[in-house]
């Protein structure tokens, strides 16, 4: 098939699935009762599009192929192109994107059944999955940018899904605000190449780049960084993230885990020969990558909200790939991006499937007539769903390990080979790297440790409802747990992609590296900080085993601790750590931080300063406008007597005007 | 024959100003579409004077033409006359100031 | 010379046909007066050798257009009024403005000629022969022609439509 038409069809067809189910049933409401017919035409609007990805994949494309459509604007030299660019990068993040998100779809149809606005929803993921699409084949950076907003206002438009309760509805403006903070930064950086390059193209900018000054790149990657910031939650933009969770969970997913939170890390990837370029930059991606990854999971370790605890693993895991980008390990970062989508997603829908089966319980409760209250998505109240949910647990469970970065599960390889970069990094006599090396280890151990304590306090002991002898969930149907099943299984094998240095000596090779960032001689889309010095054997073999040894630790202890104490686990954590402990689940105070700076600094500004400035200057003017034009047509209109001579009497003295200038 | 075409110019102009007059003088309506008729008979005038003088018959077409919307004028003219007359029972058109602020 | 006289007397005759009409109380006596101007427009229109257009001017203006004022007036039983209501502001710049036209369209017309291009005459005496304009009328101005008809038409339906009782 036409490669061009291949990627047209890849791209179209979930917005075509979008207009079909957005807007076939709005205008016609009995269409909204036909759930099966809306969740097939989503879902095969996505697996489409997967298999056309998969076929340009095994055919081999990605010697960059540009397909371009038409001519988005054009002002003198200036052009911008609707051109999409299909190389190695942008194939594997539209794998993953098709991939995930057609296997997401599946699982909604299940997870969304009975919801009132049932078609709504999946008219949304369709057209998340377009403007995702957009994003990560896009040739320049304004169809990038359209596919960046575009994934915001979906995201926005699905946090808030549930919008009939304030709380979801606050936490999708505040996600849409914070991230409206980084595009602006994006935005700039825009300009600035506009001005510099005079192109949005990205091979133009690649060419430019030598001719910027040093200043202006690392202006340029600076804030390219910031944007991502916004979109990948990191600090310090990351408080949007948590409280994303109000969406529904197929969609905290899919946008909040696998797909749109990378996108931050899609960008520098691709721009990755760019932001090379600017090696102090570099070190600040990396120490704000490591910062959040220490940050946000520590704060995980105190949550009992299920999907927050997951949240801000994805914030933690998020910052584990910047600490890849900042020491210039841009193929490691998308790997990392590639094996978290599978594990977290599959968290994810995990938890999902959990709060499916507590509704259930709730449900039934509530049926009883049990008056008390109940969340279904807090941890202190499952306990032992092991039993009634195995499928779930299983696949929970081996998520889990790979997220721990257990030996030989896809975390491992990709964690591992994060940590190695560093270490080579720092070797290379680039000392911020040693600090985010042993950062990313203590890391590593706190993600073992609070994955294990989420894992074990949701499915392992004794089940903590109420009346939980009489009630009690089941498993869920297929549609959830299929999917579930085949990204537990990519959590497990995915990481085969990515085998360490190491392995050259029986002959394998880093698949992903090669296919990322080339071969001697043929280089490939992403870009590699070129190191002098080469970590030896042993000292290789001794950093994968003390990688292994951590997440063994980390898992086996968690889990010791958590058998033997269960939820009074946590209260020792509590008395062992105490104050820093209450910072923990506070998140740190950072989101009343920002709302004692920023948000009363805004309103309070507002109020004393902008306010009467509005009401006394800027009304003021109008208001004295409109009262001049009053005045003057005051005087102006006695011209219009209405007395029909008069208008004869002006029509004649122009006539005498005209003769007199024609004559003259 | 021999008339110069200036005087012919020089008549007309004096019947176009009575009519202009007639205009702006007076105030009964009739009178004042009297006077545009006036007008456009001076114009028609030097219209076949210039034809005359230039040997082309297309200025005498052209008085054939001024006529016929002369006539429409009139009749429509008129037909408003006599509807204004009918509210108001009055053709003075110091009357009317259905146009005023 | 006896184009001259015959000039002299229609021109001046028409002239107080317009004065007369101007100054008349009376709408019927403004209209008999505006009759007699026409009537000598049409005798100038002879002396220019116009005929078909004298012959129209007669029938047109002097005998329908004209009849129809009469036949309005009547039908309105319009008394007599008074010419001017004391000389306002309005009526005095009205007057000035007559004079300032008069005197720039005399001027035009007593220097103005040399801007006219110089054309040849050619075939004077049948310029204004019915034979003459019909050719042209049927054939340059075909299309004017009709729709000057519609015109008529359409003219005729409002004028009907206006008048109408209902309408008032």
């Amino acid at each position: 098939m036409n490669p061009d038409l291949t990627i047209l069809l890849i791209v179209l067809l979930p917005a075509a699935g979008a207009v079909l189910n957005g807007l076939l049933p709005l205008f016609w409401p009995r269409l909204r009762k036909h759930e099966t017919v809306i969740g097939t035409v989503g879902t095969g609007m996505v697996a489409v599009p997967f298999v056309l990805t998969v076929v340009l994949f095994v055919q081999g494309y990605g010697d960059p192929h540009v397909a371009t459509f038409y001519t988005w604007m054009g002002a003198g030299d200036f052009t911008v192109s609707v051109a999409y660019r299909v190389d190695h990068l942008s194939l594997i993040m539209a794998l993953v994107v098709t991939g995930v998100g057609a296997l997401i779809h599946l699982y909604s149809v299940g997870y969304m059944h009975g919801d009132r606005s049932y078609w709504k929803f999946f008219a949304y993921l369709n057209l998340f999955i377009f403007m995702m699409l957009n994003l990560v084949l896009a040739d320049n950076l304004l169809v990038m940018f359209l596919g960046w907003e575009g994934v915001g206002l979906c995201s926005y438009l699905l946090i808030g899904f549930w919008y009939e309760d304030l709380k979801n509805s606050a936490a999708a403006t505040k996600a849409f605000v914070v991230n409206r903070i980084g595009d602006f930064a994006f935005l700039l950086a825009m300009f600035i190449l506009v001005r510099e390059v005079g192109s949005l193209d990205f091979a133009t900018i690649f060419a430019g780049a030598e001719a910027m000054s040093q200043g202006t790149i690392s202006a340029v990657v600076l804030l390219l960084f910031i944007g991502a910031t916004g979109k990948s939650a990191q600090i310090p933009l990351f408080v949007w993230l948590p409280d994303a969770m109000a969406g529904p969970t197929p969609v905290s997913a899919l946008i909040h885990a696998a797909t749109m939170v990378t996108s931050g890390l899609y960008l520098l990837a691709r721009l990755s020969s760019l932001v090379l370029l600017a090696p102090t930059v570099m070190g600040v991606i990396a120490l704000t990558g490591a910062l959040t990854a220490l940050v946000a999971a520590t704060i995980a370790m105190a949550q009992t909200d299920i999907k927050r605890v997951l949240a801000y693993s994805t914030v933690s895991q998020l910052g584990f790939m910047f600490m890849a980008t900042g020491v210039g390990a841009f193929f490691v970062a998308i790997f990392h991006v590639v094996t978290h989508a599978f594990f977290k997603a599959c968290l994810f829908l995990g938890s999902g499937s959990v709060i499916h089966g507590m509704h259930e319980v709730e449900h039934s409760l509530r049926h009883k007539g049990y008056r008390g209250a109940f969340d279904p998505q807090d941890m202190r109240t499952m306990g032992g769903l092991k039993r009634f949910m195995p499928r779930t647990g299983r696949t929970y469970l081996m998520a889990t390990l790979a997220i721990s970065g257990i030996p030989l599960t896809a975390g491992f390889f990709s964690k591992d080979e994060i940590l190695f970069k560093a270490f080579e990094f720092g070797l290379d006599g680039h000392a911020f790297a040693w600090i985010v090396w042993a950062v990313g280890l203590g890391t590593a151990l706190l993600t073992a440790f609070y994955m294990t304590r989420s894992y074990m306090l949701t499915f392992e002991g004794a089940p903590r409802w109420p009346r939980a002898d009489e009630v009690q969930p089941h498993e869920s149907p297929w549609t959830i747990t299929m999917p579930l099943v085949v990204l537990a299984s990519l959590s497990l094998i995915g990481g085969f992609i990515g085998l360490p240095h190491l392995a050259e000596k029986i002959g394998l090779t880093n698949w992903i590296h090669g296919y990322l960032a080339g071969h001697e001689g043929h280089p490939g889309p992403v870009a590699e900080a070129a190191t002098q010095t080469h970590v030896g054997m042993p000292a290789e073999v001794g950093l994968i085993l003390l990688g292994s040894a951590i997440a063994v630790v980390g898992v086996w202890w968690s889990w010791r601790f958590f058998a033997c104490h269960g939820l009074g686990g946590d209260a020792l954590i509590q008395g062992r750590f105490k104050g820093l402990y209450r910072w923990w689940k506070r998140s740190y105070y950072w989101d009343e931080f920002y709302d004692r700076t920023v948000v009363r600094g805004v309103i309070g500004g507002a109020e004393h300063g902008l306010a009467p400035l509005d009401v006394r200057l800027v009304d003021g003017a109008v208001n004295a406008v409109a009262k001049a034009a009053q005045r003057i047509s005051d005087c102006v209109r006695r011209l219009q007597t209405g007395v029909v001579q008069a208008y004869a009497l002006a029509i004649v003295l122009g006539v005498i005007v005209v003769i007199a200038l024609i004559v003259s | 024959m021999e008339i110069a075409l200036s005087w012919y110019l020089t008549l007309a102009a004096v019947l176009f100003a009575i009519g202009v007059a007639g205009v702006l003088l007076r105030s009964n309506l009739i009178i004042i579409l009297m006077s545009v008729e006036l007008m456009l008979n001076a114009v028609n005038v030097t219209l076949v004077a210039f034809s005359q003088s230039m040997g082309d018959v297309s200025g005498q077409i052209l008085v054939f033409f001024v006529m016929s919307v002369a006539a429409a004028e009139a009749a429509i003219g008129l037909a408003i006359v006599i509807a204004i007359f009918r509210n108001k029972l009055s053709v003075d058109i110091n009357d009317f100031n259905l146009f005023k602020w | 010379m006896l184009a001259e006289s015959l000039f002299v007397m229609l021109g001046t005759l028409s002239v107080i046909g317009a004065l007369g009409m101007l100054i008349a109380r009376n709408p019927v006596s403004s209209a008999l007066w505006l009759i007699l101007t026409l009537f000598c427009v049409a005798g100038l229109y002879l002396t220019l050798s116009a005929e078909f257009i004298a012959v129209v001017q007669v029938l047109v203006y002097a005998g329908a257009i004209m009849v129809l004022f009469l036949f309005v007036i009547m039908l309105l039983n319009l008394g007599t009024m008074p010419t001017m209501k004391g000389v306002g502001w309005k009526k005095a710049v009205g007057f000035v403005l007559c004079v300032v036209v008069l005197t720039q369209l005399v001027l035009i017309g007593a220097t103005g000629l040399d801007l006219l291009p110089a054309t040849e005459v050619v075939d004077v005496a049948n310029a204004g022969s019915a034979t003459t304009i019909a050719k042209s009328l049927f054939t340059r101005y075909a299309l004017a022609f009709e729709v000057i008809g519609i015109l008529l038409l359409v003219a005729t339906i409002g004028a009907v439509m206006l008048a109408k009782r209902r309408f008032a």
